[in-house]
C-alpha cells in the first residue's frame, strides 16, 4: 500500500545542512498496523508529512498503491489525498466553526460524493457522536474532539490512516477508544501508519520501526 | 458539504471580521455614490434656481411691459412733428412752433400706410394776449384725432373740441372763475365752456383749446398748422425713435421729428435695463454655480479616490488578518484534499460576498446621505425619486464595483492563502 525507498529529507537550517530523513526504508500493507517509534525531533513528522504527499522528500521514491504522489500535479496529489489518505493530529485539527457532523463532512469539500450524508450520520453514530453532532469544537472534550477528527479521516473510506501521536493529549480511555476505531479499520483492511513516542501506544500495532535522527535502527 | 456552507459558516464565526470588511466596501461605495448623487443633487438645483430666476425675470418684465404700456397709453410714446425750418430753440423756449406746414399734411400721413403710428393730433398753437380777459394763454387749435386708417380702429385718446366750444386748463376756469356751460369771448367770438381741466402743472394749465378751423380763421393761419403730434407709437424700445423718424421723414420730408412723453421712453429703457441686468445676474448665477460645481466635481474627484483607496489597503489589511486567523484552518483543508483552487473559490467568494452587501449597502448609504447634506447644503429638499440618475443602474455600479474593489483588495491576501504550505503549518503546529 504504502512504501519508502530510501527517502532522505534534508532542509537548509542556520547552522548548515539539516538531515530529517536519513535513506529509510519501509512499506505498509493493507491489515497492517505500523506504529514508527522515536523521541520528539527524529523525524516522525516529516516522516508522515511525506507519507501523505505534503512533503516532497530531497531523495528516494513515495509509492502509494502502486503510485508516486510527487510525480503528480498538485491537483492530482490533493485528489490523491482527498481518496486514499485519512489523517489523524496530536492536535486535531477541527475546524472551529464547523460542528461535528461539518467537520466529519469536510473531506467532502474536496471529494464531493452523493452518500456523503449518509456516510456522516453512520460515522456520528459509530463514534458515539450523537448528541454532539450540533456542537462545535469547543463545546467538546478532548476525547470526542479526537473520535470526531478520526471519523472525519474515515469519511472517504481511505486505504490508509496517518496518525501523527493521536493520543498524545488523550487520556487513557479515550486513548483505548481511539486504538480499538483504529484497530478495527485494520482488521478491515484498512493500513494505518502511526508515528509516537509513546511505547504504550506503539504496543497497538502490528508492527514497530524505532527510529532515531531520521533513521530506521 | 459545499464551499458556500463553509463560507456562511466562518463569515458568522468571524463576525467582526466581515463586517469591517463590508463597512469598509460600504464606506467606499457610499463615497462614490454620494459624490454623484450630490452632484447630480446640484445640478438639479442649479436648474430650480435658474428656472425660478427666469420665472421671476419673465413676470417682472410683463409686469414692467403693462406700467410701460399703461405709461405710453397716458403719455403717449408721442412725437411732434414740426415743420423743417422750426428753429427748436424757439420752439422749446415759446412750448409752440412759429414755423408752419399745410393741415393736409396729417392726411398724407394718414394714408401713407405708416404702422409706427396709431394716431395724428394737428393742431395750430400760439401765444396770444387774451384780450377780453388781459392775460397771456396758449392757444391751440385742434380738430381730434385723425385715425391711421392702415391700423384697426380704437377708441381715440383725445377727444375733439367742437366747433364753438372752448376747453380751458385749470390755471384759467380756476382764476376766472369759469364752469363748464358758461359764455366766454375770446378775441371777439363766443364760445361755449365744454371742458374745464383739472391740475396737470405744466402748460395746459394756462392753454384753451378751441376747433382748428376757428384757430385758423382767428389766427389767420387758414389751412396751416405748426404741429402734428403722433400718438400711441407701437414701437417701444431704444430703438423707436430713430425707427419713426425715419418712417415720417419718408412721407414728409419738409419735417422734423421731436420726441415727447421721454417719462415713457425712460420706463421702456429702464425695462429693458431691469431685462439686461436680469439676464446678466441669471448669466452670473449660473457662472456661479458651474464654478461651485467645478469646485465640488474636482473636491469629489480627489477624495472619493482616497477614500476608495483607504478602503482598500483597510481590506487588504483584514484579508491579510483573516488568512492569519484561518491558517490552521486552511492547512487542515489541504491536507483533507481541498485544492489550491478551492481555497481560492473559498476566499473570494467571501470577498465577492463583502462587495455585494457592502456596494448594497453603500449605494443606500450614498444616496441618503447625499440627500441628507444636500438638503443642508443646497438650503432646499431634493427627494430620492426627484433625482435625474437611473438608481437602478447606479445600484448596479455601486455592487458590481464594489464587488470587483473587494476581489482585487482580497486578492493579495488571498494568494498568500492558497500559497500556504500545509506540512509546515502541520509542522508549526
Amino acid at each position: 500500500m504504502l512504501e519508502f525507498k530510501n527517502i532522505s529529507m534534508w532542509f537548509d537550517g542556520p547552522k548548515g545542512k539539516v538531515t530529517a530523513l536519513d535513506e529509510v526504508s519501509f512499506s505498509v500493507s493493507p491489515g497492517e498496523f505500523l506504529a514508527v517509534r522515536g523521541p520528539s525531533g527524529c523525524g516522525k513528522t516529516t516522516l508522515l508529512l511525506a507519507a501523505g504527499g505534503l512533503l516532497r522528500p530531497s531523495a528516494g521514491q513515495v509509492s502509494l498503491d502502486g503510485q508516486d504522489p510527487y510525480a503528480l500535479s498538485s491537483e492530482m496529489r490533493s485528489r490523491m489525498r482527498a481518496s486514499m489518505i485519512g489523517f489523524v493530529f496530536q492536535q486535531f485539527h477541527l475546524i472551529p466553526y464547523l460542528t461535528v457532523r461539518q467537520n466529519i463532512m469536510a473531506p467532502s469539500l474536496a471529494l464531493p460524493a452523493k452518500g456523503a450524508v449518509q456516510r456522516t450520520q453512520e460515522l456520528v453514530s459509530n463514534f458515539g457522536l450523537d448528541d454532539r453532532a450540533g456542537h462545535v469544537p469547543a463545546q467538546l472534550s478532548t476525547g470526542q474532539r479526537q473520535r470526531t477528527a478520526l471519523a472525519r479521516a474515515l469519511l472517504n473510506k481511505p486505504k490508509i490512516i496517518l496518525a501523527d501521536e493521536p493520543t498524545g493529549n488523550l487520556d487513557e480511555d479515550n486513548a483505548d477508544i481511539v486504538f480499538d476505531y483504529l484497530g478495527k479499520y485494520v482488521s478491515d483492511g484498512g493500513c494505518v501508519l502511526l508515528v509516537t513516542h509513546d511505547v504504550r501506544a506503539a504496543s497497538h500495532a502490528t508492527k514497530t520501526l524505532q527510529m532515531s535522527q531520521g533513521r530506521i535502527i | 458539504m459545499t464551499i458556500w456552507r463553509l463560507v456562511f459558516s466562518e463569515i458568522l464565526h468571524r463576525r467582526m471580521n466581515f463586517a469591517l470588511c463590508v463597512l469598509s466596501v460600504m464606506v467606499a461605495s457610499a463615497s462614490f455614490i454620494g459624490s454623484v448623487t450630490l452632484l447630480n443633487i446640484h445640478d438639479i438645483r442649479t436648474n430650480q434656481i435658474l428656472q425660478d430666476k427666469q420665472e421671476k425675470l419673465s413676470k417682472r418684465m410683463v409686469e414692467l411691459t403693462d406700467v410701460t404700456r399703461k405709461a405710453m397709453l397716458k403719455l403717449g410714446f408721442n412725437v411732434v412733428i414740426l415743420p423743417k425750418d422750426q428753429n427748436l430753440a424757439d420752439w422749446y423756449a415759446d412750448d409752440y412752433a412759429s414755423k408752419y406746414m399745410p393741415e393736409d399734411y396729417v392726411h398724407r400721413l394718414a394714408d401713407s400706410g405708416i404702422v409706427t403710428v396709431r394716431h395724428f393730433l394737428p393742431s395750430l398753437q400760439q401765444k396770444i394776449e387774451w384780450p377780453e380777459r388781459k392775460r397771456k394763454i396758449i392757444l391751440v387749435g385742434t380738430r381730434g384725432e385723425v385715425p391711421n386708417l392702415h391700423k384697426s380702429l380704437v377708441k381715440p385718446m383725445v377727444q375733439q373740441v367742437p366747433p364753438g366750444t372752448i376747453s380751458l386748463g385749470y390755471e384759467l376756469h380756476r382764476s376766472m372763475d369759469i364752469k363748464v356751460g358758461d359764455k366766454v369771448n375770446l378775441m371777439e367770438r363766443q364760445f361755449t365752456v365744454n371742458s374745464c381741466y383739472e391740475e396737470r402743472g405744466n402748460k395746459d394749465d394756462i392753454t384753451a383749446w378751441i376747433y382748428l378751423a376757428q384757430a385758423q380763421e382767428m389766427l389767420d393761419k387758414k389751412g396751416l398748422i405748426n404741429a402734428i403730434l403722433a400718438l400711441e407709437c407701437m414701437c417701444a424700445g431704444s430703438d423707436a425713435l430713430p425707427q419713426i423718424r425715419k418712417e415720417i421723414a419718408a412721407i414728409l420730408p419738409g419735417t422734423q421729428v421731436i420726441e415727447r412723453g421721454s417719462r415713457a421712453l425712460a420706463r421702456a429703457e429702464a425695462r429693458n435695463k431691469v431685462e439686461n441686468e436680469a439676464k446678466v445676474a441669471i448669466e452670473k448665477e449660473k457662472l456661479g454655480r458651474q464654478n461651485l460645481r467645478a469646485v465640488r466635481e474636482r473636491l469629489a474627484s480627489i477624495l472619493t479616490p482616497v477614500i476608495v483607496m483607504a478602503c482598500a489597503v483597510w481590506i487588504v489589511l483584514l484579508g491579510f488578518t483573516n488568512v492569519r486567523a484561518r491558517r490552521e484552518e486552511i492547512g487542515v483543508l489541504r491536507t483533507l484534499g481541498v485544492s489550491a483552487k478551492g481555497i481560492l473559490v473559498m476566499f473570494l467568494s467571501r470577498h465577492i460576498m463583502v462587495g455585494v452587501l457592502g456596494g448594497a449597502l453603500g449605494f443606500f448609504a450614498g444616496v441618503l446621505a447625499a440627500v441628507y447634506f444636500g438638503a443642508a447644503l443646497e438650503d432646499t429638499r431634493i427627494g430620492i425619486t426627484d433625482m435625474d440618475l437611473s438608481l437602478a443602474g447606479l445600484l448596479v455600479l455601486s455592487v458590481g464595483g464594489a464587488a470587483v474593489l473587494a476581489v482585487i483588495a482580497g486578492w493579495i491576501p488571498t494568494l498568500t492563502a492558497i500559497r500556504q504550505d500545509p506540512a509546515e503549518v502541520l509542522r508549526e503546529e
